[in-house]
């Protein structure tokens, strides 16, 4: 979806586009072809106690913003690359491009599949989604711990999630290295961030306990939409 | 052949010596918590190992490659950082004085102490994920130097000499300096310690982790 986004943003670009347009099925916004921040749907305290304002303030305005600032200047680049012809320097922008360009599509997804407890967070799914779930996990507990033990497992920095394969329909979880983002056979439907700056300030090296607390604020109606 | 298990080195100064630049809260967890647990899990790994070497158990033990080496590369890093730093002000943080060879041989590849020590700073910031930066003698004691970067705890391995290294994880900064990763990047050279760099570069590194 990297090479989607960035085309979506050239297009607006050459078009002259100056409306904030939407883009892809994050709900990812461009203004005037460029990537920006999406404002949060809650206050930075309303994930409490699961997840701090402060982790959440920095998480969005810093890291969050820092991606889509470098994810700019990335496409920027790349943009001069296209236009001058030369091959080496575009794949040359490729791991900034995947980077920058994945933390910024990965915490958009990540700020919508979660939600405080007042808008639903942590209310279980039903319908197809909880079918799917139970029928491939066995209940909704199972499918946590499930989620849980690949959270624990990543091995640096990475993000595990509740994917869709496009071929089968069926669902899965899947754990990502760094910012590489859900694309190609899969659909991300809920996304975990296992980053240590997502959690440290408040569980330090507890990332078991940030793990179990994050499910009483995950939005499962958000989930069940991508779902379907 | 009797069990031994890899226990946590203590560290060669006080848990806040290295302040201001490293705090004494990000000190206790890094050491008593997070390389205490890559211990903890290379010594499970290895039991695991010798077990399925016994039965000859082929699966089993590639199954564990990659749990040796995180684990294992989490407690060689950690070992050789801990000693590669030392309080601020000390005669080993003093490059000229605790490192001439080393001096001279960074100087000749890099220009200027000035310009080694920015083209490592990039090289630590334009890191993605976790991962260590570290000053490398290639080949062996007195090699080339080369600044590298390894991912997750990926250790170096030899020949080459990891003659320093920088920790960037988050866990290492993020208390003090939450995504402000320059500013840790910019005091770590007021903590290291040259005079073991120089060791490191003149006569190579014994298996740091030795039981």
């Amino acid at each position: 979806m990297a090479s989607l986004l960035c085309t979506s943003a050239r297009v607006a670009l050459r078009s002259g586009a100056s409306a904030t347009s939407k883009a892809g099925a994050a709900g990812l916004t461009f203004a005037r072809g460029k990537a920006t921040l999406p404002d949060l749907s809650y206050d930075y305290g309303a994930l409490e106690p699961s997840i701090s304002g402060k982790i959440m303030e920095l998480h969005h305005k810093n890291h969050h913003n820092t991606y889509v600032t470098n994810y700019n200047n990335a496409v920027e680049q790349l943009q001069e690359a296209q236009h001058k012809g030369d091959i080496s320097a575009q794949i040359a922008l490729k791991p900034a491009i995947n980077f920058n360009g994945g933390g910024h599509l990965n915490h958009s997804l990540f700020w919508e599949n979660l939600a405080p407890s007042s808008a639903g967070g942590g209310e279980p799914p039903s319908g197809a989604l909880s079918q799917a779930i139970n029928t491939t996990y066995g209940s909704l507990d199972e499918f946590k711990n499930k989620m849980n033990a690949a959270l624990a497992g990543i091995q640096g920095s990475g993000w595990a999630w509740l994917v869709k394969d496009k071929q089968t329909g069926q669902i899965g979880i899947r754990t990502y290295a760094n910012q590489d983002p859900v694309v190609g056979q899969y659909v991300p439907l809920l996304g975990i961030d296992a980053w240590e700056h997502a959690y440290y300030l408040q569980y330090q090296n507890r990332k078991a306990e940030y793990f179990k607390a994050i499910w009483d604020v995950i939005n499962w109606k958000q989930v069940e939409k991508r779902f379907s | 052949m009797a069990a031994q298990f890899h226990t946590l080195p203590p560290l060669p100064y006080a848990y806040d010596a290295l302040e201001p630049v490293i705090s004494k809260q990000i000190m206790e967890l890094h050491h008593q918590k997070h390389h205490q647990t890559y211990i903890n899990n290379l010594n499970a790994a290895l039991s695991a190992h010798a077990s399925a070497t016994q039965t000859n158990d082929v699966p089993t033990l590639i199954s564990l490659q990659q749990k040796i080496r995180f684990n294992g590369g989490g407690h060689i890093n950690h070992s050789l950082f801990w000693k590669n730093l030392t309080p601020p002000g000390t005669p080993g943080n003093d490059l000229a004085g605790a490192a001439p060879t080393l001096r001279e041989a960074i100087v000749s590849r890099w220009g200027s102490e000035a310009a080694f020590t920015e083209a490592f700073n990039q090289t630590l910031l334009g890191l993605q994920g976790s991962g260590w930066g570290w000053l490398v003698s290639s080949g062996g004691a007195r090699g080339r130097l080369e600044i590298v970067t390894t991912k997750d705890q990926d250790p170096v391995t030899g020949p080459d000499v990891p003659v320093f290294g920088v920790d960037m994880w988050e866990h290492a900064y993020y208390l003090q300096y939450l995504n402000n990763k320059a500013g840790y990047v910019q005091g770590i050279w007021k903590i290291i310690n040259w005079a073991e760099a120089e060791k490191r570069f003149t006569a190579g590194v014994e298996n740091p982790v030795k039981l």
